[in-house]
């Protein structure tokens, strides 16, 4: 039952950046371009993902464990630490520099453009670069997933 | 130039709240895809990566069937730059959201819903450095 739940949860998230457009790079860079042909539809789907998620969270969590799962499994990190601001920035970059944040680059996939396979090969090569590099400077890990 | 579209934004981002929400209360997941989609490339084959495997798999289902039914015109799709940019770009937000441990979905929806304050300043930065980079890129170098 939790990997039926997994895959329908994958099928909405899917389903939500396709019908909103988000995978298409063209209306994220446009959202950001504040000072030219700016489209603020990213602002519609983050405040409405928002809400829902918000509401949503507040119901779920307030419950022992997860209907398929014996506990919750959540971010503990606390602090705002360098790793945090680095890494935000980094990302932030990317998804300037492309209009493709993780999902809905692994969402376009399906459209076969390769430019989406290109762009997401990439990515994969870089968690695993950052993972390495990590690792090899003995960076502490800054989030330990823990029972919530 | 794309279109304002209020109500398909807002109907997607209902449905991208609901997969949150499932997935927490199914699961006991945060929905954050760079850590989803990462955890397959750095984890050994155990439970770990079962569930991802199987939440990437509806993503893609979902996209394509949603894009099946008229929900997208493929065709629309437009992308900026050449190989260069994308491997770069790829590069930036693949170790970006792994040292940060999260990116729009992870610490901009799920985080920003727990009122997390890591979440608040993560989301903020990338916000603000990705339009930065836009208007650097499309109104001080080039058009």
């Amino acid at each position: 039952m939790k990997q039926v739940a997994v895959l329908v949860a994958g099928l909405l998230f899917g389903a939500g950046l396709t019908m909103s457009a988000m995978v298409n790079p063209a209306k994220i860079l446009n959202f950001l371009d504040i000072a030219g042909t700016w489209d603020p539809t990213l602002i519609f789907v983050m405040g409405a993902g928002l809400l829902v998620t918000f509401v949503g969270y507040r119901i779920v969590l307030k419950r022992q464990a997860p209907l398929f799962e014996k506990r919750f499994v959540l971010p503990s990190a606390q602090g705002i630490d360098t790793r945090l601001v680095a890494g935000a920035a980094l990302f932030g970059l990317g998804w300037g520099l492309t209009g493709f944040c993780p999902g809905p680059a692994v969402a376009s996939l399906v459209f076969g453009n390769w430019q989406s396979w290109l762009f997401v090969a990439s990515m994969a090569a870089g968690t695993v670069a950052m993972r390495i590099i990590s690792r090899a400077l003995a960076l502490p890990a800054a989030t330990t997933l823990v029972e919530g | 130039m794309t279109d304002f579209t209020p109500m398909a934004g807002a109907m997607g981002g209902i449905l991208i709240g609901l997969s949150a929400v499932l997935l927490m209360a199914g699961a006991g997941r945060v929905a954050g895809l760079s850590g989803i989609f990462g955890g397959l490339f750095t984890m050994a084959w155990n439970s770990e990566k079962g569930w991802r495997a199987m939440f990437i798999v509806g993503l893609l289902a979902g996209t394509a069937v949603t894009a099946a039914l008229g929900g997208i015109d493929s065709a629309s799709i437009t992308f900026a730059g050449g190989p260069a940019l994308l491997v770069a770009g790829g590069l930036l937000v693949g170790g970006g959201t792994a040292l940060g441990s999260g990116c729009t979905s992870g610490h901009g929806i799920c985080g920003l819903s727990r009122l997390s304050l890591r979440s608040l300043v993560a989301t903020l930065i990338f916000m603000a450095v990705a339009a930065a980079t836009v208007f650097v890129t499309r109104h001080v170098v080039g058009s």
